[in-house]
């Protein structure tokens, strides 16, 4: 019984010094954000890689999931004969909801884990010592350009995500099951808001590309610098942001209805 | 030797690792310009002397002076200044694998001057001309042998022109023919640039035949120093196991353990 409560209070401790430790990451991280015009080939090269790479993703996980939508959509509505607002109903779902989480979740699983096993094997191979060493910070080289990279593609893939899920919504609704092309967009004009939803939607992409990154580059410096460590650290990642991100959703969703 | 004469002082340093003890009070004296080599069985805390040195790690008390400035009370920015200063060689080579041979050595420079790009090329074709591998600036560290990876380490941790290098095991896993180049280099570099060289390793014969002055550690403790020559004559029972390899003596070949006779019978 005693050996339970103290592995429950050394678990408890790891944690909260964990957390300590991301905070003061985080605030040295922000503190060294991409200043100079010699930083921004950096910038732009983890733009690429955080953010390009991903594209291929986004963009085919988006086009089934309109598609889906879609049919499922109009399946619904068809019984109250309302296959009018088809339009509306994929653009709502997935511009306020579906856009940011599973973009967030995609790109947990593709450029977080991708994160934080390049941090963490860098940090095996002694390359961030070695910086250091050299009289280069780690956190300005190495983690800066990837967290701001982060940060800036996020929101960017959320609207090809939501952009690519509307498109594939139109392809099964108005190409494949008749629904009039016009009603279909006129609905969806007319019923979406731009400030209410369309900019709620980017809100949710830039946290959860926050939160996310921050995971994943964190984990990435402060995994163990081991082959099992690494692989701990990356499947952290995936699992800890997936969890914030729905978190998150739930907690922002609220405070949208609210009106804040 | 007073301190003008010494490039760095270690005083009285003590620095522990959770449970386990490192040092117990170490002092030394790094004089300006020699090769000095830091011996000692594995697991007796040499790298960790390296990064000590670098302010990697801090110690529980105790001081490391480097260029009259105490390594430890300076701030992160005189710290990152401090360390231009120095080279460590790691015994992985620790090059950045997404750079070629060639711009991982314009790296330092390229960080922390504002140099033409004319200019970076001749001081990295230089520092790899004086390892032996300006043929091989543009391979990627992937298509390195690890002497070769370690050769180019060795021209990054030299192009910022530093006061002092230090090698942490550099002969460990080389071919002698590798083992031979890297050995020569450090002395030839050390005295054709002017550098003080601190090489730990546990490799006897070969630091020995390039060191000016030895330092062995074992227990926590500097157990015996001086020219080679000197330590060579030592007649400390844990030394002279160590420099001469033999297997038993005051570092025992088995771990302890309880009675043999006794571990077999039990069922």
């Amino acid at each position: 019984m005693l050996t339970r409560i103290q592995t429950f209070g050394q678990s408890g401790i790891e944690f909260c010094s964990g957390f300590g430790r991301s905070g003061i990451f985080l605030v040295r991280t922000l503190l060294r954000r991409p200043r100079t015009v010699r930083t921004f080939p950096l910038l732009l090269q983890e733009l690429y890689s955080v953010g390009v790479l991903s594209l291929l993703i986004i963009v085919v996980s988006a086009l089934f999931i309109g598609m889906v939508l879609g049919l499922q959509g109009y399946n619904i509505l068809v019984e109250f004969s309302a296959t009018s607002e088809l339009g509306t109903m994929v653009a709502l779902g997935i511009v306020r909801e579906l856009g940011p989480v599973i973009t967030a979740l995609l790109f947990a699983g593709r450029a977080g884990s991708a994160l934080t096993a390049e941090i963490g094997l860098m940090k095996t191979t002694e390359q961030i010592d070695s910086m250091e060493m050299i009289g280069v910070d780690p956190l300005w080289r190495i983690i800066s350009p990837r967290f701001w990279a982060g940060i800036i593609s996020m929101p960017l893939l959320s609207i090809i995500f939501c952009a690519v899920a509307i498109w594939g919504g139109y392809l099964i609704g108005v190409a494949w099951l008749g629904v009039d092309s016009g009603v279909f967009w006129n609905n969806m004009q007319s019923n979406v808001s731009f400030s209410a939803d369309v900019v709620n939607g980017i809100i949710k992409s830039i946290v959860f590309g926050f939160v996310i990154v921050w995971i994943a580059v964190f984990q990435g410096f402060d995994a163990k610098p081991t082959a099992e460590g690494i692989s701990r650290a990356t499947t952290r990642t995936v699992v800890y942001s997936s969890l914030a991100v729905l978190g998150l959703d739930f907690i922002l969703t609220a405070m949208m209805m609210g009106g804040w | 030797m007073s301190t003008t004469e010494n490039l760095i002082t270690v005083n009285d340093l003590h620095f522990s690792r959770g449970e386990r003890v490192i040092y117990e009070g170490i002092d030394m004296a790094i004089p300006k310009g020699k090769v000095i080599a830091v011996m000692g069985p594995s697991g007796c805390g040499k790298t960790t002397l390296l990064r000590l040195i670098g302010a990697k790690l801090r110690p529980q008390s105790g001081s490391i002076i480097v260029d009259n400035q105490n390594v430890f009370k300076l701030s992160r920015r005189e710290l990152y200044k401090a360390r231009r200063k120095m080279g460590l060689l790691f015994q992985s080579g620790a090059l950045f694998t997404s750079l070629s041979a060639y711009e991982n050595v314009a790296f330092p420079l390229r960080e922390h001057t504002n140099l033409p790009e004319t200019l970076i090329r001749r001081i990295v074709l230089m520092k790899l001309q004086a390892v032996g591998l300006r043929g091989a600036s543009e391979l990627m560290p992937s298509e390195l042998s690890g002497g070769m990876a370690r050769r180019v380490a060795l021209a990054r941790a030299i192009a910022m022109d530093p006061q002092l290098v230090m090698y942490d095991e550099p002969f460990t896993g080389l071919d002698p023919i590798a083992m031979g180049v890297i050995v020569q280099l450090i002395r030839k570099l050390n005295d054709a640039l002017g550098l003080t060289s601190i090489v730990v390793t546990h490799d006897v014969p070969e630091v020995m035949s390039i060191a000016d002055y030895v330092y062995v550690l074992a227990n926590g403790k500097v157990i015996g120093e001086g020219t080679p020559e000197e330590v060579r004559q030592d007649s400390s029972p844990l030394l002279k196991q160590f420099i001469q390899g033999l297997p038993d003596g005051v570092v025992p070949y088995h771990y302890p353990a309880k009675d043999y006779a006794e571990d077999l019978l039990e069922c």
